[in-house]
């Protein structure tokens, strides 16, 4: 090879090492730091597996994943039962030309930051929020009703925010949808309501498994909706995540509990994904 | 029977935007309150919160370090996101799936835990708490994103004139900034301003990798503490205001990619 050529083989490897090297630096190294940590005592240092066994023993620990896993399961059942109809009533009910519009109006608060679009739920939701006010207002209740601080208003928050993440991505999976496949079922003789239930609903079904696996995944680990509309009457995991680092500077039992939340949403990902291939085949 | 079914779809869809816009409605409404609690009745217009906000020197001076966080954190990203999706796209490298996984691999976990490993990797190796921590944190969130939209975007067509300008003569520099970078614009600026708004929204990362000097969505955070505030109304409402800027210049972006 002449020099021409190895400064060939040199170019390639200058363009895509900055971009490795600092995934492996800032993301990969912090992986294992944490790891390392989470072996390791908090007091004293040296190597423990106490911090793992803590999670399995102490029974606050375990309520907080099985809170954990139950906020996910509800908000994304409820999430995608509110999403699917909504992107079909777009995709098919409203003309072509305004298409774009609604859907970019459907999704416009999608974009308020995190923490802003929490806090607006606490004015609607609070002791004496709008909704509060209006049902006395009318006269429909005496006493205000606890709203926030409550499971229900953390459900509230999460899906506010994933039926318009779901929305988007199953709006996008009717519109790919071959309108020939409709034809031939009609032609068969199929009505509206057989058309949808064994034609476009199977057809639709892998996308809502990826809707519904992002909302579990970004549901479960998050931790300013539980923290601003929850409360702490009731820990998810997240909360309990930062618990340890806020108020004891726990880092070792913190990481392990952030690992064991990532193990779950990772036998998670490969049970989904094992689904999916099965739908396929 | 037919336009009942009609009627019931529309009152659906109707319900599900008056879902979606609520809160927003009720936090921009009451950030125009006259008294001091955003609840109801109304009692604006008035913009005394908005002037609360701006005089407010923690607030303003999180806004200015919330928008140099997204504005170098956003460049940092593109530009290693753009050059190792040129790499990848044009030349053959071995064990490159493998490789592209592991750019990518940051964009499955959560941002929690991608903020706590550096917390606990910055802990050990001694490096406090600041806005470049934070910015370091965000690139690594939005440099898969950069990397997926530029390296989705490279096809033969790229390839092509690329090949041409080689031919002519050009020098790799010269083809990378005469060629590749105007060709690739749109998926260049789509992924800076997608960034920008990640960045500018992010909190958990830059609770956890900042102390003294911090960004807006943490100094809002430390609002909340003070209960319902018509001035958390003002400076959410400002917020969401830039954001909705900033996607508006991506969905531009990304609308001028047509002609191809």
């Amino acid at each position: 090879m002449s020099i021409a050529g190895n400064d060939k083989r040199a170019l390639p490897w200058a363009l895509v090492t900055p971009a490795l090297a600092w995934t492996c630096a800032f993301f990969v190294l912090p992986f294992i730091a944490m790891g390392v940590s989470s072996l390791t005592a908090h007091e004293g240092g040296g190597f423990t597996t106490a911090n793992y066994s803590q999670f399995f023993t102490d029974p606050s620990y375990w309520r907080a994943m099985v809170n954990s896993l139950e906020v996910t399961a509800i908000v994304t059942v409820i999430s995608i039962l509110l999403a699917y109809p909504f992107a079909w009533i777009l995709a098919e009910m409203v003309p072509e030309r305004w298409q774009r519009l609604a859907l970019m109006l459907a999704v416009l608060p999608f974009w308020t930051s995190y923490v802003v679009r929490s806090y607006s739920w606490l004015l609607v939701l609070a002791q004496n929020g709008v909704i509060n006010r209006t049902l006395t207002g009318i006269g429909l209740i005496g006493e205000p009703l606890q709203l926030a601080n409550t499971r229900f208003a953390t459900v509230t928050g999460f899906v506010h925010f994933f039926v318009m993440l779901l929305t988007l991505t199953i709006f996008a999976n009717l519109k790919q949808l071959s309108p020939s496949y409709r034809k031939a079922a009609a032609d068969l003789g199929a009505g509206p309501v057989r058309t949808f239930v064994h034609v476009v609903l199977p057809l639709t079904l892998p996308g809502i498994m990826v809707g519904a696996f992002l909302t579990f995944v970004l549901c479960i680990g998050d931790y300013i909706t539980p923290q601003i509309l929850g409360g702490n009457n009731e820990l998810v995991m997240p909360q309990l995540v930062m618990m340890q680092i806020g108020r004891r500077g726990d880092f070792p039992l913190a990481s392990a509990l952030a690992i064991i939340l990532m193990a779950v949403v990772t036998i998670a990902y490969l049970a989904c994904a094992r689904w999916l291939k099965i739908e396929r085949a | 029977m037919r336009a009942a079914v009609r009627f019931a779809a529309w009152v659906y869809a109707i319900a599900v935007y008056g879902f979606i816009f609520l809160p927003v409605i009720v936090l921009v409404l009451f950030s125009l309150q006259a008294t001091s609690f955003p609840i109801p009745p109304f009692t604006g217009p008035s913009l005394r919160w908005y002037q609360a906000v701006l005089s407010d020197a923690r607030l303003t001076s999180a806004l200015v370090n919330s928008l140099l966080v997204a504005v170098l954190s956003s460049l940092a990203s593109v530009t290693l996101g753009f050059l190792s999706a040129w790499g990848f796209a044009r030349f053959v490298l071995p064990g490159s799936a493998l490789l592209r996984g592991l750019i990518t691999l940051p964009l499955t976990v959560s941002y929690l835990i991608i903020g706590m490993g550096l917390l606990v990797l910055f802990n050990w190796a001694g490096v406090p708490k600041s806005l470049l921590a934070a910015g370091i944190g965000h690139v690594v969130i939005n440099l898969p994103l950069c990397f997926a939209i530029v390296y989705s975007q490279m096809g033969d067509h790229q390839i092509n004139i690329e090949r041409a300008a080689r031919d002519l003569g050009a020098a790799e520099w010269k083809v990378l900034l005469m060629i590749t970078v105007p060709v690739m614009a749109p998926a260049i600026f789509a992924g800076f301003f997608l960034s920008m708004t990640f960045s500018w929204d992010e909190f958990v990362i830059s609770f956890l990798l900042t102390r003294f000097e911090t960004t807006l969505p943490v100094e809002i955070w430390n609002l909340l503490r003070s209960g319902l505030n018509p001035k958390t109304n003002a400076v959410g409402s400002l917020v969401f205001a830039v954001s909705i800027v900033l996607v508006v210049f991506f969905e531009l972006t990304l609308l001028r990619r047509k002609p191809a």
